[in-house]
Protein backbone atom coordinates (compact mmCIF):
# COMPACT_ATOMS: atom_id res chain seq x y z
CA UNK A 1 0.00 0.00 0.00
CA UNK A 2 1.83 3.38 -1.17
CA UNK A 3 -0.15 5.48 1.78
CA UNK A 4 1.26 3.46 4.18
CA UNK A 5 4.60 5.18 3.24
CA UNK A 6 3.45 8.31 4.42
CA UNK A 7 5.35 9.88 7.78
CA UNK A 8 2.71 11.16 9.92
CA UNK A 9 3.30 14.16 11.40
CA UNK A 10 5.09 12.06 14.68
CA UNK A 11 7.68 10.68 11.56
CA UNK A 12 6.34 7.13 12.41
CA UNK A 13 5.45 5.42 9.13
CA UNK A 14 1.86 4.10 9.53
CA UNK A 15 2.57 0.50 8.89
CA UNK A 16 6.29 -0.16 10.44
CA UNK A 17 5.78 -2.67 13.13
CA UNK A 18 7.60 -4.81 15.79
CA UNK A 19 8.38 -7.90 13.90
CA UNK A 20 9.76 -11.09 15.80
CA UNK A 21 13.11 -12.86 14.62
CA UNK A 22 12.26 -15.44 17.53
CA UNK A 23 15.53 -17.97 16.37
CA UNK A 24 17.62 -14.61 17.30
CA UNK A 25 16.19 -14.26 20.52
CA UNK A 26 18.67 -15.30 23.25
CA UNK A 27 16.26 -14.11 26.07
CA UNK A 28 18.27 -11.69 27.63
CA UNK A 29 14.96 -9.76 28.30
CA UNK A 30 16.91 -5.97 27.65
CA UNK A 31 13.79 -4.64 25.69
CA UNK A 32 11.82 -5.46 28.86
CA UNK A 33 14.01 -3.28 30.70
CA UNK A 34 14.66 -0.56 27.53
CA UNK A 35 10.76 -0.37 27.46
CA UNK A 36 10.45 0.06 31.51
CA UNK A 37 12.94 3.02 31.16
CA UNK A 38 12.00 4.34 27.76
CA UNK A 39 8.55 4.80 29.39
CA UNK A 40 9.79 6.09 32.87
CA UNK A 41 10.57 9.43 32.26
CA UNK A 42 13.37 9.47 33.93
CA UNK A 43 16.47 10.16 31.54
CA UNK A 44 18.83 7.67 33.38
CA UNK A 45 18.42 4.08 33.69
CA UNK A 46 19.66 3.26 36.91
CA UNK A 47 17.72 5.88 38.60
CA UNK A 48 14.52 4.63 36.73
CA UNK A 49 14.97 1.20 37.20
CA UNK A 50 17.32 0.55 40.05
CA UNK A 51 15.23 -1.43 42.76
CA UNK A 52 11.97 -0.99 40.89
CA UNK A 53 10.26 -4.50 39.91
CA UNK A 54 9.83 -3.67 35.95
CA UNK A 55 6.01 -3.53 34.44
CA UNK A 56 6.82 -3.74 30.52
CA UNK A 57 4.77 -3.72 27.73
CA UNK A 58 6.89 -5.67 26.11
CA UNK A 59 6.98 -9.32 27.85
CA UNK A 60 9.47 -12.03 26.89
CA UNK A 61 7.79 -15.81 26.86
CA UNK A 62 10.46 -18.40 27.47
CA UNK A 63 11.08 -22.12 27.47
CA UNK A 64 14.24 -23.00 28.86
CA UNK A 65 14.43 -26.65 27.67
CA UNK A 66 14.16 -26.43 24.60
CA UNK A 67 15.68 -23.12 23.46
CA UNK A 68 13.21 -21.31 23.00
CA UNK A 69 12.57 -17.33 23.51
CA UNK A 70 10.47 -14.82 22.27
CA UNK A 71 9.38 -11.07 22.75
CA UNK A 72 5.49 -10.38 22.59
CA UNK A 73 4.04 -6.69 22.48
CA UNK A 74 0.74 -5.41 21.23
CA UNK A 75 0.76 -5.86 17.27
CA UNK A 76 -1.01 -3.06 16.43
CA UNK A 77 -3.63 -5.16 14.62
CA UNK A 78 -5.20 -3.50 11.26
CA UNK A 79 -8.85 -4.80 12.85
CA UNK A 80 -8.18 -4.78 16.74
CA UNK A 81 -10.46 -6.45 18.63
CA UNK A 82 -9.37 -4.38 21.81
CA UNK A 83 -10.30 -1.26 20.13
CA UNK A 84 -14.07 -2.63 19.38
CA UNK A 85 -14.18 -3.96 22.75
CA UNK A 86 -12.93 -1.00 24.98
CA UNK A 87 -16.02 -0.25 26.88
CA UNK A 88 -14.66 3.54 27.42
CA UNK A 89 -13.85 4.61 23.93
CA UNK A 90 -9.93 4.59 25.98
CA UNK A 91 -8.84 2.36 22.72
CA UNK A 92 -8.33 3.73 19.06
CA UNK A 93 -6.54 3.29 16.49
CA UNK A 94 -4.25 6.67 15.18
CA UNK A 95 -2.26 6.49 11.52
CA UNK A 96 -2.16 2.51 11.84
CA UNK A 97 -1.29 2.39 15.68
CA UNK A 98 -3.05 1.40 18.37
CA UNK A 99 -3.29 3.69 21.46
CA UNK A 100 -4.70 3.85 24.59
CA UNK A 101 -5.52 7.23 26.29
CA UNK A 102 -5.35 6.35 30.05
CA UNK A 103 -7.56 9.33 31.32
CA UNK A 104 -10.51 7.34 30.14
CA UNK A 105 -9.42 4.12 31.05
CA UNK A 106 -11.19 2.79 33.78
CA UNK A 107 -9.35 -0.42 34.35
CA UNK A 108 -12.60 -2.98 33.48
CA UNK A 109 -9.69 -5.37 31.49
CA UNK A 110 -12.02 -5.80 29.15
CA UNK A 111 -8.74 -5.47 26.63
CA UNK A 112 -7.09 -8.25 28.56
CA UNK A 113 -10.44 -10.37 27.59
CA UNK A 114 -10.19 -9.73 23.96
CA UNK A 115 -6.58 -9.69 23.14
CA UNK A 116 -5.40 -12.84 21.14
CA UNK A 117 -1.87 -12.06 21.93
CA UNK A 118 -2.27 -11.16 25.66
CA UNK A 119 0.03 -8.04 25.37
CA UNK A 120 -2.42 -5.40 27.19
CA UNK A 121 -1.54 -5.12 30.95
CA UNK A 122 -2.36 -3.05 34.36
CA UNK A 123 -0.85 -0.04 34.46
CA UNK A 124 1.73 0.08 37.94
CA UNK A 125 -1.01 1.83 39.43
CA UNK A 126 -3.28 -1.11 38.87
CA UNK A 127 -6.53 1.21 37.65
CA UNK A 128 -5.60 1.62 34.35
CA UNK A 129 -4.21 -0.66 31.72
CA UNK A 130 -1.21 -0.02 29.60
CA UNK A 131 0.14 -1.29 26.12
CA UNK A 132 2.93 -0.91 24.02
CA UNK A 133 2.39 2.32 21.58
CA UNK A 134 5.74 1.84 19.46
CA UNK A 135 7.74 4.73 21.84
CA UNK A 136 5.56 7.80 20.26
CA UNK A 137 4.31 9.35 22.99
CA UNK A 138 7.82 9.54 24.98
CA UNK A 139 9.45 11.26 22.27
CA UNK A 140 11.69 8.23 20.26
CA UNK A 141 11.30 7.57 16.49
CA UNK A 142 12.64 3.78 16.86
CA UNK A 143 11.04 1.99 19.93
CA UNK A 144 13.49 1.33 22.58
CA UNK A 145 13.17 -2.56 22.85
CA UNK A 146 14.32 -2.68 18.91
CA UNK A 147 16.76 0.21 19.75
CA UNK A 148 18.42 -1.73 22.72
CA UNK A 149 18.06 -5.34 20.95
CA UNK A 150 21.20 -6.72 20.90
CA UNK A 151 20.41 -9.64 17.86
CA UNK A 152 18.25 -8.22 15.75
CA UNK A 153 15.81 -10.45 17.16
CA UNK A 154 12.98 -7.63 16.79
CA UNK A 155 12.63 -5.36 14.17
CA UNK A 156 10.66 -2.23 13.29
CA UNK A 157 9.85 -2.84 9.63
CA UNK A 158 7.44 -2.27 7.17
CA UNK A 159 6.48 -5.61 5.72
CA UNK A 160 3.60 -6.10 3.18
CA UNK B 1 -28.15 6.33 -0.20
CA UNK B 2 -29.04 7.64 3.16
CA UNK B 3 -28.73 5.48 6.19
CA UNK B 4 -30.73 5.98 8.99
CA UNK B 5 -29.50 4.72 12.81
CA UNK B 6 -32.32 4.65 15.52
CA UNK B 7 -29.46 4.83 18.75
CA UNK B 8 -26.28 6.35 19.90
CA UNK B 9 -24.98 3.34 21.78
CA UNK B 10 -22.16 1.30 20.91
CA UNK B 11 -24.18 -0.60 18.47
CA UNK B 12 -24.66 2.72 16.89
CA UNK B 13 -21.24 3.70 16.80
CA UNK B 14 -20.11 0.43 15.38
CA UNK B 15 -22.73 0.50 12.45
CA UNK B 16 -21.34 4.61 12.06
CA UNK B 17 -17.48 3.16 11.70
CA UNK B 18 -18.59 -0.01 10.08
CA UNK B 19 -20.70 1.77 6.99
CA UNK B 20 -18.17 4.43 6.54
CA UNK B 21 -15.25 1.90 5.54
CA UNK B 22 -16.93 0.96 2.78
CA UNK B 23 -19.21 4.31 1.92
CA UNK B 24 -17.50 7.85 2.71
CA UNK B 25 -20.26 9.47 0.53
CA UNK B 26 -23.16 8.22 1.67
CA UNK B 27 -25.36 10.30 4.16
CA UNK B 28 -25.62 8.59 7.36
CA UNK B 29 -28.97 10.04 10.19
CA UNK B 30 -28.63 9.24 13.61
CA UNK B 31 -31.54 9.57 16.10
CA UNK B 32 -31.80 8.79 19.56
CA UNK B 33 -33.34 9.62 22.62
CA UNK B 34 -31.24 10.37 24.99
CA UNK B 35 -29.44 13.68 24.43
CA UNK B 36 -25.91 13.21 25.46
CA UNK B 37 -23.01 12.92 22.64
CA UNK B 38 -22.55 9.29 22.63
CA UNK B 39 -21.27 7.88 25.93
CA UNK B 40 -19.51 4.92 27.62
CA UNK B 41 -22.61 3.41 29.22
CA UNK B 42 -21.25 0.66 31.61
CA UNK B 43 -18.54 3.41 32.94
CA UNK B 44 -21.69 5.26 35.04
CA UNK B 45 -20.75 3.01 37.89
CA UNK B 46 -17.13 4.16 37.83
CA UNK B 47 -18.76 7.87 37.29
CA UNK B 48 -20.33 7.57 40.95
CA UNK B 49 -17.12 5.94 42.05
CA UNK B 50 -15.25 9.04 40.97
CA UNK B 51 -12.78 7.52 38.90
CA UNK B 52 -14.03 9.23 35.27
CA UNK B 53 -16.34 12.00 34.35
CA UNK B 54 -18.76 12.85 32.08
CA UNK B 55 -15.91 14.68 29.65
CA UNK B 56 -14.14 11.10 29.82
CA UNK B 57 -16.70 9.05 29.44
CA UNK B 58 -17.48 10.11 26.28
CA UNK B 59 -17.44 7.21 23.84
CA UNK B 60 -16.09 8.87 20.83
CA UNK B 61 -14.04 12.43 20.53
CA UNK B 62 -16.56 15.45 20.14
CA UNK B 63 -15.84 15.57 16.42
CA UNK B 64 -16.88 11.97 15.96
CA UNK B 65 -20.47 13.03 14.11
CA UNK B 66 -18.79 15.54 12.32
CA UNK B 67 -15.72 13.60 11.20
CA UNK B 68 -17.86 10.71 10.22
CA UNK B 69 -20.39 12.88 8.25
CA UNK B 70 -23.05 12.03 10.27
CA UNK B 71 -26.41 14.16 10.85
CA UNK B 72 -27.38 13.57 14.88
CA UNK B 73 -30.71 14.26 15.66
CA UNK B 74 -30.36 13.78 19.76
CA UNK B 75 -33.09 13.94 22.14
CA UNK B 76 -35.20 12.60 19.33
CA UNK B 77 -37.51 9.38 19.24
CA UNK B 78 -38.47 7.64 16.82
CA UNK B 79 -41.97 6.38 17.37
CA UNK B 80 -42.86 4.07 14.38
CA UNK B 81 -41.20 3.43 11.57
CA UNK B 82 -42.88 2.91 7.87
CA UNK B 83 -41.20 -0.11 5.87
CA UNK B 84 -43.19 0.03 2.91
CA UNK B 85 -42.32 3.74 2.42
CA UNK B 86 -39.23 3.48 4.36
CA UNK B 87 -39.72 6.41 6.94
CA UNK B 88 -39.05 7.23 9.74
CA UNK B 89 -41.37 9.42 12.21
CA UNK B 90 -40.14 11.17 15.25
CA UNK B 91 -41.60 12.91 17.83
CA UNK B 92 -40.79 16.09 16.77
CA UNK B 93 -43.10 15.54 13.92
CA UNK B 94 -40.44 14.88 10.90
CA UNK B 95 -40.72 12.08 8.84
CA UNK B 96 -37.21 10.79 7.14
CA UNK B 97 -36.75 8.44 4.12
CA UNK B 98 -33.95 5.57 4.73
CA UNK B 99 -32.54 3.09 1.89
CA UNK B 100 -31.10 1.62 5.39
CA UNK B 101 -32.33 1.43 8.58
CA UNK B 102 -30.37 0.15 11.56
CA UNK B 103 -32.05 -0.55 14.77
CA UNK B 104 -29.82 0.04 17.71
CA UNK B 105 -32.76 0.53 20.11
CA UNK B 106 -30.88 -1.57 23.40
CA UNK B 107 -32.98 -2.59 26.17
CA UNK B 108 -34.55 -1.43 28.93
CA UNK B 109 -34.39 -2.18 32.71
CA UNK B 110 -37.16 -5.10 33.29
CA UNK B 111 -39.53 -4.11 36.23
CA UNK B 112 -40.89 -7.53 37.97
CA UNK B 113 -44.62 -7.01 39.45
CA UNK B 114 -44.06 -6.13 42.99
CA UNK B 115 -46.76 -5.25 45.57
CA UNK B 116 -46.34 -1.78 46.94
CA UNK B 117 -43.72 -0.28 44.54
CA UNK B 118 -45.82 2.68 43.56
CA UNK B 119 -45.22 3.45 47.03
CA UNK B 120 -41.64 3.71 47.15
CA UNK B 121 -40.26 7.20 46.66
CA UNK B 122 -36.64 7.21 45.79
CA UNK B 123 -36.27 4.88 43.16
CA UNK B 124 -33.99 3.96 40.29
CA UNK B 125 -32.95 1.83 37.22
CA UNK B 126 -28.87 2.03 37.16
CA UNK B 127 -28.45 2.07 32.88
CA UNK B 128 -28.12 5.35 31.82
CA UNK B 129 -26.06 8.84 32.22
CA UNK B 130 -29.90 10.11 33.63
CA UNK B 131 -30.02 7.36 35.79
CA UNK B 132 -26.55 7.36 37.53
CA UNK B 133 -27.11 11.25 37.95
CA UNK B 134 -30.60 11.14 39.72
CA UNK B 135 -29.48 8.34 42.04
CA UNK B 136 -26.37 10.26 42.58
CA UNK B 137 -28.48 13.70 43.68
CA UNK B 138 -29.91 11.34 46.15
CA UNK B 139 -27.24 9.68 48.24
CA UNK B 140 -26.28 10.77 51.47
CA UNK B 141 -23.58 9.85 53.88
CA UNK B 142 -26.79 8.51 55.93
CA UNK B 143 -28.49 6.57 53.21
CA UNK B 144 -29.43 2.78 53.07
CA UNK B 145 -29.73 1.61 49.60
CA UNK B 146 -31.77 -1.87 49.04
CA UNK B 147 -30.41 -3.12 45.63
CA UNK B 148 -32.74 -5.60 44.12
CA UNK B 149 -30.65 -7.64 41.68
CA UNK B 150 -27.17 -9.20 42.57
CA UNK B 151 -26.52 -9.22 38.61
CA UNK B 152 -23.84 -6.88 36.92
CA UNK B 153 -25.29 -3.78 37.09
CA UNK B 154 -26.73 -4.38 40.77
CA UNK B 155 -23.06 -5.21 41.88
CA UNK B 156 -21.02 -2.55 39.77
CA UNK B 157 -23.83 0.22 41.04
CA UNK B 158 -23.39 -1.22 44.83
CA UNK B 159 -19.40 -0.25 44.27
CA UNK B 160 -19.96 2.80 42.59
CA UNK B 161 -22.30 4.44 45.27
CA UNK B 162 -20.46 2.36 48.83
CA UNK B 163 -18.31 5.31 49.71
CA UNK B 164 -20.82 7.79 49.59
CA UNK B 165 -23.78 5.80 51.46
CA UNK B 166 -24.16 4.99 55.08
CA UNK B 167 -25.29 0.83 54.32
CA UNK B 168 -26.34 -0.90 51.22
CA UNK B 169 -28.47 -4.70 50.83
CA UNK B 170 -28.06 -6.62 47.95
CA UNK B 171 -30.94 -9.15 47.49
CA UNK B 172 -31.08 -11.46 44.54
CA UNK B 173 -33.94 -14.10 44.31
CA UNK B 174 -31.23 -16.32 42.72
CA UNK B 175 -29.26 -18.18 45.43
CA UNK B 176 -25.97 -16.99 44.52
CA UNK B 177 -24.66 -13.73 42.39
CA UNK B 178 -23.34 -13.10 39.62
CA UNK B 179 -25.08 -16.10 38.25
CA UNK B 180 -24.92 -15.41 34.26
CA UNK B 181 -20.89 -15.14 34.39
CA UNK B 182 -19.82 -17.27 37.10
CA UNK B 183 -20.21 -20.70 38.88
CA UNK B 184 -21.00 -21.69 42.14
CA UNK B 185 -16.82 -21.45 43.42
CA UNK B 186 -16.33 -18.39 41.50
CA UNK B 187 -19.81 -16.78 43.04
CA UNK B 188 -19.05 -17.96 46.73
CA UNK B 189 -15.13 -15.96 46.15
CA UNK B 190 -16.53 -12.49 44.78
CA UNK B 191 -19.80 -12.81 47.35
CA UNK B 192 -17.03 -13.08 50.27
CA UNK B 193 -15.21 -9.88 48.72
CA UNK B 194 -17.88 -7.80 48.28
CA UNK B 195 -19.34 -8.51 51.87
CA UNK B 196 -15.74 -7.69 53.20
CA UNK B 197 -16.05 -4.34 51.85
CA UNK B 198 -19.45 -4.05 54.17
CA UNK B 199 -22.56 -4.95 51.21
CA UNK B 200 -24.65 -6.77 52.59
CA UNK B 201 -25.84 -9.64 50.85
CA UNK B 202 -29.52 -11.33 51.28
CA UNK B 203 -29.52 -14.45 48.38
CA UNK B 204 -32.85 -16.17 47.25
CA UNK B 205 -35.05 -14.20 48.39
CA UNK B 206 -36.75 -11.24 46.53
CA UNK B 207 -39.37 -8.58 47.95
CA UNK B 208 -42.63 -9.46 48.62
CA UNK B 209 -44.03 -6.07 48.99
CA UNK B 210 -43.10 -2.47 49.69
CA UNK B 211 -44.52 -0.07 51.74
CA UNK B 212 -42.90 3.64 51.58
CA UNK B 213 -39.17 2.65 52.71
CA UNK B 214 -39.86 -0.38 54.42
CA UNK B 215 -39.71 -3.84 52.47
CA UNK B 216 -40.85 -7.24 53.20
CA UNK B 217 -39.10 -10.05 52.03
CA UNK B 218 -40.32 -13.58 50.81
CA UNK B 219 -38.22 -15.15 53.37
CA UNK B 220 -40.17 -13.33 56.15
CA UNK B 221 -37.38 -10.97 57.28
CA UNK B 222 -38.18 -6.93 56.56
CA UNK B 223 -35.85 -4.44 55.82
CA UNK B 224 -35.95 -0.81 56.06
CA UNK B 225 -34.06 1.31 53.59
CA UNK B 226 -33.78 5.34 51.95
CA UNK B 227 -33.23 4.48 48.41
CA UNK B 228 -34.19 1.74 46.03
CA UNK B 229 -32.37 0.12 43.05
CA UNK B 230 -33.71 -1.69 40.81
CA UNK B 231 -31.34 -4.12 39.00
CA UNK B 232 -33.60 -6.92 38.23
CA UNK B 233 -32.88 -7.39 34.75
CA UNK B 234 -33.27 -5.84 31.57
CA UNK B 235 -35.69 -6.53 28.16
CA UNK B 236 -34.62 -5.69 24.53
CA UNK B 237 -36.55 -2.72 22.60
CA UNK B 238 -38.03 -4.80 20.22
CA UNK B 239 -41.04 -2.04 19.66
CA UNK B 240 -40.02 -0.21 16.73
CA UNK B 241 -38.97 -3.73 14.77
CA UNK B 242 -42.54 -5.70 15.91
CA UNK B 243 -44.30 -2.33 14.36
CA UNK B 244 -43.00 -3.31 11.07
CA UNK B 245 -43.46 -6.60 11.28
CA UNK B 246 -39.98 -7.79 11.91
CA UNK B 247 -39.49 -11.44 13.49
CA UNK B 248 -38.71 -11.30 17.24
CA UNK B 249 -37.82 -13.91 19.92
CA UNK B 250 -36.01 -12.80 23.19
CA UNK B 251 -34.63 -10.05 21.03
CA UNK B 252 -35.05 -8.95 17.34
CA UNK B 253 -34.24 -11.63 14.99
CA UNK B 254 -30.93 -10.94 12.82
CA UNK B 255 -28.29 -12.68 10.87
CA UNK B 256 -24.84 -13.06 10.51
CA UNK B 257 -24.86 -9.15 8.83
CA UNK B 258 -27.32 -7.81 11.43
CA UNK B 259 -30.14 -8.21 8.87
CA UNK B 260 -33.82 -8.34 10.41
CA UNK B 261 -36.43 -10.38 8.42
CA UNK B 262 -37.65 -7.17 7.11
CA UNK B 263 -35.95 -5.86 4.45
CA UNK B 264 -33.54 -3.02 4.37
CA UNK B 265 -34.15 -3.34 8.45
CA UNK B 266 -30.84 -3.97 9.95
CA UNK B 267 -30.38 -4.26 13.87
CA UNK B 268 -27.55 -4.78 16.13
CA UNK B 269 -26.85 -4.51 20.09
CA UNK B 270 -28.95 -5.74 23.39
CA UNK B 271 -32.13 -5.23 21.23
CA UNK B 272 -30.94 -8.07 19.40
CA UNK B 273 -30.71 -12.00 20.21
CA UNK B 274 -27.66 -13.72 18.95
CA UNK B 275 -26.46 -17.37 18.46
CA UNK B 276 -23.91 -18.44 20.64
CA UNK B 277 -21.19 -20.86 19.20
CA UNK B 278 -20.19 -22.08 22.61
CA UNK B 279 -23.65 -23.27 22.97
CA UNK B 280 -25.03 -23.46 19.81
CA UNK B 281 -28.19 -21.57 21.87
CA UNK B 282 -30.09 -18.42 20.49
CA UNK B 283 -30.13 -15.86 23.38
CA UNK B 284 -29.65 -12.23 24.11
CA UNK B 285 -25.77 -11.33 24.63
CA UNK B 286 -26.05 -8.18 26.17
CA UNK B 287 -22.08 -7.17 25.97
CA UNK B 288 -20.56 -4.34 24.38
CA UNK B 289 -17.93 -5.73 22.66
CA UNK B 290 -20.69 -8.13 20.76
CA UNK B 291 -22.66 -4.91 20.13
CA UNK B 292 -20.11 -3.15 18.83
CA UNK B 293 -19.12 -6.33 16.42
CA UNK B 294 -22.67 -6.63 14.97
CA UNK B 295 -23.02 -3.08 14.67
CA UNK B 296 -19.85 -2.99 12.26
CA UNK B 297 -21.26 -6.09 10.38
CA UNK B 298 -24.74 -4.26 9.79
CA UNK B 299 -22.81 -0.96 8.66
CA UNK B 300 -20.81 -3.05 6.34
CA UNK B 301 -23.69 -4.91 5.01
CA UNK B 302 -26.19 -1.96 4.48
CA UNK B 303 -23.03 -0.25 2.80
CA UNK B 304 -22.99 -2.97 0.00
CA UNK B 305 -19.86 -4.91 1.52
CA UNK B 306 -19.84 -8.66 3.22
CA UNK B 307 -17.99 -8.83 6.62
CA UNK B 308 -20.48 -10.71 8.65
CA UNK B 309 -19.99 -11.43 12.23
CA UNK B 310 -19.86 -15.20 12.86
CA UNK B 311 -18.65 -15.81 16.04
CA UNK B 312 -19.83 -14.21 19.09
CA UNK B 313 -19.45 -15.93 22.68
CA UNK B 314 -20.49 -14.65 25.99
CA UNK B 315 -17.74 -13.00 27.32
CA UNK B 316 -17.07 -10.40 29.96
CA UNK B 317 -14.33 -8.39 32.07
CA UNK B 318 -15.49 -7.12 35.42
CA UNK B 319 -13.70 -6.03 38.90
CA UNK B 320 -15.29 -5.18 42.06
CA UNK B 321 -12.63 -3.23 44.35
CA UNK B 322 -9.48 -4.42 42.71
CA UNK B 323 -10.66 -7.63 42.40
CA UNK B 324 -10.76 -8.86 38.86
CA UNK B 325 -12.83 -11.69 37.09
CA UNK B 326 -12.69 -12.21 33.14
CA UNK B 327 -15.12 -15.21 31.83
CA UNK B 328 -16.04 -15.88 28.60
CA UNK B 329 -18.30 -19.45 26.85
CA UNK B 330 -19.95 -21.90 28.34
CA UNK B 331 -19.66 -24.09 31.22
CA UNK B 332 -21.24 -27.24 29.94
CA UNK B 333 -18.42 -29.61 29.54
CA UNK B 334 -15.21 -31.12 31.12
CA UNK B 335 -13.93 -28.48 33.76
CA UNK B 336 -10.38 -28.24 35.20
CA UNK B 337 -10.41 -26.50 38.74
CA UNK B 338 -7.68 -24.78 40.27
CA UNK B 339 -7.87 -22.83 43.23
CA UNK B 340 -5.53 -21.04 45.38
CA UNK B 341 -5.99 -17.92 48.24
CA UNK B 342 -8.17 -15.61 45.87
CA UNK B 343 -7.04 -17.16 43.07
CA UNK B 344 -9.52 -18.87 41.35
CA UNK B 345 -9.14 -20.61 37.54
CA UNK B 346 -11.64 -23.11 35.53
CA UNK B 347 -10.96 -24.11 32.08
CA UNK B 348 -13.92 -25.92 30.16
CA UNK B 349 -13.40 -28.31 27.44
CA UNK B 350 -15.63 -30.37 25.08
CA UNK B 351 -15.26 -32.08 21.92
CA UNK B 352 -11.25 -31.51 21.96
CA UNK B 353 -11.56 -27.49 22.58
CA UNK B 354 -11.66 -25.37 24.28
CA UNK B 355 -15.42 -23.43 25.24
CA UNK B 356 -14.95 -21.78 28.33
CA UNK B 357 -13.30 -20.16 31.15
CA UNK B 358 -13.73 -18.45 34.19
CA UNK B 359 -10.54 -16.69 35.90
CA UNK B 360 -10.70 -14.57 38.95
CA UNK B 361 -8.06 -13.07 41.03
CA UNK B 362 -5.11 -13.55 38.59
CA UNK B 363 -6.37 -12.55 35.14
CA UNK B 364 -3.25 -11.79 32.98
CA UNK B 365 -3.20 -12.60 29.13
CA UNK B 366 -6.91 -14.50 29.45
CA UNK B 367 -7.37 -12.99 25.69
CA UNK B 368 -5.15 -15.80 24.44
CA UNK B 369 -7.87 -18.37 26.10
CA UNK B 370 -10.77 -16.38 24.42
CA UNK B 371 -9.07 -16.27 21.09
CA UNK B 372 -8.98 -19.92 21.43
CA UNK B 373 -13.01 -20.51 22.05
CA UNK B 374 -13.88 -17.79 19.39
CA UNK B 375 -11.72 -19.47 16.58
CA UNK B 376 -12.99 -22.71 17.71
CA UNK B 377 -9.16 -23.62 17.65
CA UNK B 378 -8.57 -28.22 18.65
CA UNK B 379 -6.65 -28.42 21.16
CA UNK B 380 -4.76 -30.88 19.50
CA UNK B 381 -2.71 -28.07 17.41
CA UNK B 382 -1.70 -26.92 20.71
CA UNK B 383 -0.04 -27.58 23.97
CA UNK B 384 -2.60 -27.64 26.51
CA UNK B 385 -0.61 -28.59 29.26
CA UNK B 386 1.12 -25.14 28.79
CA UNK B 387 -1.93 -23.61 28.52
CA UNK B 388 -3.22 -25.39 31.87
CA UNK B 389 -0.46 -23.26 33.42
CA UNK B 390 -1.33 -20.24 32.00
CA UNK B 391 -2.14 -18.61 29.07
CA UNK B 392 0.92 -18.30 26.69
CA UNK B 393 1.44 -17.94 22.99
CA UNK B 394 4.56 -20.59 23.61
CA UNK B 395 1.71 -23.34 24.01
CA UNK B 396 1.39 -22.75 19.85
CA UNK B 397 3.26 -24.03 17.06
CA UNK B 398 6.74 -22.18 15.97
CA UNK B 399 4.89 -22.17 12.97
CA UNK B 400 2.08 -20.31 14.20
CA UNK B 401 4.18 -17.84 16.47
CA UNK B 402 6.08 -16.82 13.06
CA UNK B 403 2.20 -15.76 11.91
CA UNK B 404 1.30 -13.77 14.87
CA UNK B 405 4.56 -12.69 15.58
CA UNK B 406 6.57 -12.65 13.01
CA UNK B 407 4.74 -11.34 9.84
CA UNK B 408 5.46 -14.53 8.44
CA UNK B 409 2.09 -15.50 5.78
CA UNK B 410 -0.35 -17.52 6.52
Amino acid sequence: MASGMRANNEGVCPLKRVYVNEKWCLGCHLCEYNCAFANSGYKNMAMALKGVTINPRIRVEEDGKNDIHFAVNCRHCEDPICVKSCIAGALSQKDGRVEIDQEKCVGCHTCVLVCPYGAIMPADNGLVMQKCELCTKNGREIPACVEGCPNEAIVFEERG
Amino acid sequence: MRYVIIGNSTAAVGCVEGIRKADREGEIVLIASEPHHTYARPLISYLLLGRTDEEHMKYRPDSFYEENGVQAHLGTTVERVDAETKTVYTNKGDAIAYDKLLLATGSRPFVPPMEGLETVEKKFSFMTLDDAHALNETLTPESRVLIVGAGLIGLKCAEGILHRVGHIQVIDLAPRILPSILDEAGSALVQANLENQGIEMKLATTVKSFSGSHAVLTDGSECDFDVLVLAVGVRANTDLAAGIGAKIGRGIVVDEEGKTTVSDVFAAGDCTETRDITSDTVHVMAILPNAYLQGEAAGFAMAGSYRPFTNAIPMNAIGFFHQHMITAGSYEGEALVWQEGENYKKLVIRDGKLVGFILIGDVARAGIYTSLIRNQTPLSEVDFEKLKDHPQLLAFSGEVRGQKLGGVPR
